[in-house]
């Protein structure tokens, strides 16, 4: 029987590769999800049979299940698209702080001397479990706006972080070698919550994704550990998967921001780019603006056209207009293509995911390194509630804190409208040269307004 | 080093190797979904969660178990729909060129 239950434990591992794999192509993604929720049935399917229930153990668990599959259902159906990010934050801590969870039960079950080969991967899990929780609900806080999402900072911050680091090592060592005691590993624990809070805070809401990818890494090495603790391959596979994946999702993250990993979580981003945007900031230069009709024209007698969608359009929820002035134009013969840039909305993908909703076919959603060199063939690029991602300061202004990061080449079209309420930065708060560039034309005002009149304005064309 | 730990020690290094593999080929359009796939599969420590839950005989092991297993269960549960709900939403040129209300339901 335990043959059985191993080989189960390891088809669901199984399928976990193969769910990821399908998650490759968009024709197989869905199936892919479905191929990982089959694995998921199967290991907590063969789990049930094994356990020894006590009578409290039987009710708390129907109770748990009831609770937790409630409040995920209702979560996951009613979020927002747009909100997304933060949902994701909230999942990924409700896991880590499960992990922690289990290692701090399992643990006290050992009593006052655990063997060190499970005791050090409980531990292990606590502390990286912790961290997770906390750190994740401060993200999902700022991306909420519950809280404010600037980076918050103090003077010696950096002192107290190492502090409460040095401290959960002691406390690591003492619950390691001197002897476990449940005070122990609930200090522990409180200790790897401050440090997951601290960690978070001087973190600016813009690089949440970042960390929150580097969280969803950090739970499942948390869940990794368990596996040990456990002697489960299903846990080990599946938390070291999610493990390597959250540490390449982090990696590629940071370099589509031209940015280390280290400046993202330490380097306090938003306090340098204001200063550098005060500098930067030229008060006063002409913009040219034209009237929708003007632009209709300009758009409705092109050959190519490149939307450039950013976190804006889908503020002003503005998806199905845009993807209705597309249809409109390619009736006409215009060929339209968006450029995503991989950090267009809030995390990688995401602007796919909402426009994926409006119904744009996601063969017009063209990565940066696809398009990049077609852009000098467009007649028109339209922004649309973008603005860093196009800034040529990226290329050209070697102090410029966005410096380095890849950008999308919109400064090559022929002509290049901005879709924007206003000349306010975006979010990196530096200015944009690209908006005073003799082949711009601005469009001021709110993204769906604008589109719709543009939509109207192209019909008459 | 026993032969248990050492066999477990294995499984986690290729892992780690087939997961870089697996998720490098996956495209950025569609890495918002595999973050929060990913995220629903670390739910697994559910089983986890049912076993320390199971054995519960005391307060803080009852308080412990309950509380582990809602945060797993919302982990895994919200995972999967979510994404779900996501994919649903991709389609190619064929379906959209359809129009919605063409489409037999």
């Amino acid at each position: 029987m335990t043959l059985f239950y191993a080989l189960a434990y390891l088809l669901a591992a199984v399928l976990f590769i193969l769910g990821l794999k399908q998650l490759s192509s968009p024709k197989t993604a869905r199936n892919g999800n479905f191929t990982a929720a089959a694995g998921m049935v199967i290991a907590l399917g063969v789990t049930v049979p094994q356990l020894h229930f006590t009578s409290a153990g039987a009710i708390i668990i129907l109770l748990g299940v009831v609770i937790g599959a409630a409040i995920g259902t209702i979560g996951a159906r009613q979020v927002k698209m747009t909100q997304i990010p933060q949902m994701v934050a909230l999942f990924n801590g409700a896991g880590g702080g499960a992990a922690a969870l289990v290692a701090v039960a399992e643990l006290i079950k050992f009593g006052a001397h655990p063997p060190l080969a499970e005791a050090l991967p409980s531990v292990f899990s606590i502390v990286i479990g912790s961290v997770s929780f906390a750190g994740s609900l401060v993200a999902f806080a700022k991306l909420q706006e519950l809280m404010t999402g600037t980076p918050i900072t103090y003077p010696g911050q950096q002192l107290v972080n190492g502090l409460i680091a040095a401290a959960i090592i002691g406390f690591v060592i003492a619950v390691l070698a001197i002897a476990s005691i449940p005070f122990s590993f609930l200090s522990l624990m409180v200790l790897a919550l401050i440090l997951g809070v601290a960690f978070v805070l001087p973190i600016g809401g813009a690089d949440m994704p970042v960390v929150i990818s580097l969280l969803n890494a950090f739970t499942g090495l948390a869940v990794a550990a368990s596996g040990f603790t456990l002697n489960n391959f299903a846990l080990i596979v599946a938390g070291t998967l999610v493990g390597a994946s959250g540490s390449l999702l982090t990696k590629l993250m940071s370099d589509a921001m031209g940015r280390s990993l280290g400046n993202v979580l330490f380097g306090a981003f938003g306090k340098v780019q204001t200063a550098a945007g005060a500098v930067a900031g030229k008060e006063g230069r002409a913009v040219r603006t034209a009237s929708v009709e003007d632009l209709a024209t300009l758009l409705a007698y092109s050959q190519r056209v490149i939307i450039v969608p950013g976190y804006g359009l889908a503020v002003a929820q503005a998806q199905h207009a845009v993807r209705e002035l597309a249809d409109l134009l390619e009736k006409r013969g215009v060929e339209v293509n968006y450029a995503i840039h991989p950090v267009a909305g809030r995390m990688p993908g995401h602007m796919n995911v909402l426009l994926a909703e409006a119904n744009v076919p996601y063969e017009q959603l063209k990565e940066m390194d696809e398009i990049n060199d077609e852009f000098k063939n467009a007649d028109v690029v339209l922004v649309v509630g973008a603005n860093d991602v196009v800034n040529p300061a990226a290329r050209n202004t070697p102090g410029s804190p966005i410096y380095g990061m890849p950008i999308l080449n919109a400064d090559q079209a022929k002509n290049i409208v901005f879709m924007k309420r206003s000349m306010r930065p975006g979010f990196a708060g530096i200015d944009n040269d690209l908006l005073y560039d003799p082949k711009t034309i601005m469009l001021f005002g709110d993204a769906k307004d604008s589109l719709t009149k543009l939509v109207n304005a192209v019909k008459a064309a | 080093m026993n032969s248990e730990l050492l066999n477990e020690f294995t499984f986690f290094v290729l892992a780690v190797f087939v997961g870089i593999e697996v998720i490098s080929k996956v495209p950025t359009m569609l890495h918002t979904p595999l973050m929060s796939g990913t995220n629903a599969i670390h739910g697994i420590i559910l089983v986890g969660a049912l076993v320390i839950a199971a054995g519960a005989n005391s307060p803080v092991t009852i308080a412990l178990g309950l509380l582990a297993v809602v945060l797993a269960t919302t982990n895994v549960v919200g995972g999967f729909v979510v994404t779900d709900r996501m994919l649903e939403m991709f389609k190619g040129r064929q379906t959209t060129r359809t129009q919605e209300p063409v489409k037999p339901t």
